[in-house]
């Protein structure tokens, strides 16, 4: 066993090389960092979180910010804020949803259904640059993996608004924030104490509702993360479990050679 | 080898064999259900219909899960003829009224059962539909009268939402 | 092919086999006599079939839903990732399947550098290896121009720009290959089509490669021919199968981790930014497993000669049996030998590194180095080390060599993981 350890060295300094390309060619700033509750091999969401993350992002973000891969039946599913049935579809109905066309050949609105994606702020990308002084504010369905730092730098941004280091010129519309690639961005600061109201009573801090949104777009990237995360330790358990039987079977079939040689 | 020893070693193994079946079965399972109906599937349940405009004796189709549907304003002739039929006849016995709740209304998958065809209106036999693929003749309550079909057409879950629409699913 | 003529035992199993002979091939693979000295180096070509499956599998499974459309890609593959039943699995199988393969491969290919599996009578196999290595970065490329994110369309831009190096035709080539002025729809469908045709060509160059093969039968760690069937091999079921598995196993732990735990770190955040024509990423970061060659890519500050250069990094591998010309295979007795081939692992090590960094002040200074020097041990360490090593004695037979208490140590080791 020893020396099986001794061949597998190499392997591993490999791997990690293979990982830590990745890693370095990522931003080097260091973000803000918080209990995340879905990291680790059993992480889950925190369902109060997300449920809080939900509504700062429809009261907040959701003016600019599209969202459209996910629909309103995401939102009752497992894994998920798990809302019941019924507030989702009441959520659903309280968006106005284009449908059609109808036997007259015309669109129409109705309240959305559990089926809708979540109903987008501007009709396209170039109506939403339009609205925004030439910026198109990113849909956030995948918005935390497509951002090197992840959740770490959409946490750290939404709290990184400071004023401009001294001989900084910034144009009109633009912004200092000190996570941001380059320090400049279109967006303003969005967040401020009790900008929203928590049903749960929790208090809508800067840093709670820059938390609680970044879980939420973090269970919109990944909607499967507890299932994936529940998946992998059982079939690590059982990989370890067969590699055991595998390596006793493997050292009584040698066995037989060794006896003849 | 004594006899112990060789038990040990066929219990490992079995035991050894046994573990990777489970294993092997696991992972094909993900790789049949991806072909199963997705999420975005399965939550497009329901179709409303707007049905206000539709005559007596007319029919209008609606799709439905991919489906068409028929919904049949029925006249009272109709609505007789398809009452005043025997259990005896039919070939998948089945009462009207169990059919079209409120009789002035059939609403049906547009589906024939022999091997999945689109029946057409006012055509067969029985005034009902005729499925031009092999022949079936269906009545005025969608029922199977003669021909290869084994079934009746498939009444789908509805209900009327008011007295001008209808929810299928 | 078979060393022993094999006759079914029942009568139908005959009759069968003298039409196809089915049998006697079934007969020829459980019974191959393998060196019994192989070490775990020696499982991965049994890792490598798995993954070829893997992807296979998965990748047909992907196919029934992702759609080949610029407008429709992306969407097509959140679809996968949200909706489709087991759809996320079967994705993060896939793209970390890639790289899982990758890495299989390059133990493959450097524990053949290292034991001297790649010389005579091994030549064929060697280059039926390279060629399929030549097809899996093919298809690797064209995999993940797929999703059709940032990274996809920025890559395929530059990967297919290399075409434009060539003189006179370069321009032309790059518009046939684009089906249009610039990537887009027409690219990803053929890529689509071509990135599902190459893993059943490699599939088809697996068989030849095994076939190959088995004609002289496995290489071993000591380097020597060996006689076989004898003392020296076993048959290939069920020794070398449940020692493959044992290794594969292991092997599937590791995959098993990324895949559930880590589905995201081998890839680029910009791949899951949409596809933007007007805006180019940060940096421009092919996937790891290509780094080393970007690196050569980039170190030459000619277009041209950059894009010779990078091609030639790869296939000097194909003139590498004619390359060195040392007699003894196994680097266990070429002690010179030896320490040049760690030398070449850090190279290709550091060039992958650079290649993942800016080409700029120091780190093009360290590519610019570590390209000469791989360019240098193939074409000058190896042929001079050849005629002048000292080498080592080799062992008559693998019997000899575990039992005659050889003072080589690595001998000794390989006797010890035999033990295992």
């Amino acid at each position: 066993m020893k020396k099986f350890f001794q061949v597998k060295i190499p392997y591993l300094i490999i791997l990690i090389i293979g990982v830590t390309f990745n890693a370095i060619s990522a931003e080097k700033v260091e973000y803000l960092k918080t209990d995340w509750s879905f990291k680790g091999l059993f992480g889950k969401f925190d369902r109060g979180s997300l449920q809080r993350g939900y509504q700062v992002y429809t009261e907040v973000c959701s003016s600019c910010h599209s969202m459209k891969y996910v629909s309103y039946r995401n939102l009752a599913e497992k894994g998920g804020p798990e809302f019941t049935q019924e507030q989702a579809k009441a959520i659903a109905a309280s968006f106005e949803v284009t449908d059609g066309p109808n036997e007259d050949g015309e669109m129409f609105t109705r309240p959305g259904k559990l089926s809708d994606k979540f109903v987008m702020p501007y009709e396209n990308v170039k109506a939403a640059q339009a609205a925004n002084g030439g910026a198109y504010p990113p849909d956030m369905s995948v918005l935390v993996k497509a951002r090197g730092g992840g959740a770490n730098y959409i946490y750290s941004l939404l709290q990184g608004y400071e004023d401009p280091p001294a001989g900084m010129i910034l144009d009109d519309g633009v912004y200092y924030n000190k996570y941001m690639y380059g320090n400049k961005i279109k967006m303003a600061n969005q967040l401020s104490d009790g900008l929203v109201e928590y049903s749960d009573g929790t208090k809508a801090t800067v840093e709670q509702m820059s938390k609680d949104v970044t879980t939420f777009l973090m269970w919109t990237a990944e909607p499967h993360l507890e299932a994936r995360h529940q998946m992998g330790f059982k079939v690590i358990v059982y990989l370890i479990i067969l590699t055991v039987l595998v390596y006793f079977s493997m050292k009584r079939i040698w066995s037989r050679i060794e006896t003849e040689v | 080898m004594s006899e112990k020893k060789t038990n040990r070693r066929d219990f490992l193994f079995t035991a050894t064999y046994a573990v990777g079946a489970v294993g092997i079965g696991a992972a094909v399972w993900p790789m049949i259900d991806q072909m199963n109906p997705d999420a975005s599937v399965k939550a497009l349940a329901s179709t409303e219909v707007d049905v206000s405009s539709l005559n007596p004796g007319k029919t209008i189709t609606v799709l439905w899960r991919g489906k068409p549907v028929f919904i049949r304003r029925r006249t009272q002739e109709e609505i007789a003829e398809a009452k005043s039929v025997k259990m005896e006849e039919l070939k998948d016995p089945e009462k009207d009224e169990d059919r079209a709740k409120n009789p002035e209304w059939l609403v049906m998958l547009g589906v024939c059962t022999h091997l999945g065809c689109v029946p057409l209106n006012d055509k067969g036999d029985y005034n009902g539909w005729f499925c031009p693929c092999h022949g079936s003749h269906y009545d005025t309550s969608g029922r199977i009268r003669k021909g290869p079909a084994p079934t009746n057409m498939e009444v789908p879950k509805y209900e009327f939402l008011n007295s001008n629409t209808i929810k299928i699913g | 092919m078979s060393d022993h003529e094999y006759t079914p035992k029942s009568k139908f199993g005959k009759w069968f086999n003298d039409r196809l002979p089915l049998l006697s091939l079934a007969s020829h693979l459980t019974d191959y006599p393998t060196p019994k000295n192989l070490n775990y180096w020696w499982t991965f070509g049994g890792i490598l079939t798995f993954c070829l499956i893997t992807q296979i599998v998965t990748g047909l499974t992907l196919a029934m839903h992702y759609i080949a459309h610029a407008d429709m890609a992306f969407e097509s593959v959140e679809h996968i990732m949200r909706d489709v039943n087991y759809g996320w699995l079967i994705r993060y199988i896939h793209s970390n399947g890639a790289s899982m393969f990758f890495l299989a491969v390059y133990i493959h290919i450097f524990r053949s550098l290292f034991y001297g599996s790649y010389k005579s009578p091994r030549e064929i196999i060697w280059i039926i290896g390279i060629i399929i290595y030549l097809l899996m970065m093919a298809a690797a490329f064209m995999g993940y121009v797929l999703p059709w994110g940032q990274m996809s369309f920025w890559g395929a831009t530059v990967i297919t720009n290399l075409f434009s190096a060539i003189p006179l035709v370069g321009e032309g080539i790059v518009t046939w290959l684009w089906g249009g002025y610039s990537v887009d729809n027409p690219t990803l469908t053929r890529f689509f089509t071509l990135h599902y045709l190459i893993p059943f060509l490699i599939l088809g160059l697996v068989v030849l490669h095994i076939w190959a093969l088995h004609v002289p039968g496995n290489n071993n760690p000591v380097g020597i021919d060996i006689k076989k069937p004898s003392k020296d091999t076993v048959p290939f079921h069920p020794y070398i199968v449940i020692k493959d598995g044992f290794a594969l196993l292991m092997f599937m732990i590791v995959f098993a981790f990324f895949i559930f735990y880590t589905p995201n770190i081998l890839g680029h955040a910009d791949n899951y930014i949409e596809a933007d024509p007007l805006v180019t990423p940060a940096h421009i970061v092919p996937e790891w497993y290509l780094l080393p060659f970007y690196a050569i890519l980039r170190s030459v500050p000619d277009k041209l000669l950059g894009v010779v250069a990078m091609l030639s990094a790869i296939l000097i591998l194909a003139a590498l049996p004619w390359l060195d010309t040392s007699k003894i295979r196994s680097a266990v007795f070429r002690p010179l030998y030896k320490q040049f081939y760690w030398i070449l692992v850090a190279d290709v090590l550091i060039l992958g590194y650079v290649g993942a960094m800016p080409a700029e002040g120091l780190y093009l200074l360290i590519a610019r180095i570590a390209t000469a020097y791989y360019f240098l041990h193939f074409l000058v360490v190896l042929p001079v080390l050849g005629l002048k090593e000292k080498t080592l004695p080799v062992p008559l037979s693998i019997t000899e060599s575990v039992l005659g208490g050889s003072t080589n140590l690595a001998v000794a080791k390989n006797k010890e993981s035999l033990n295992n």
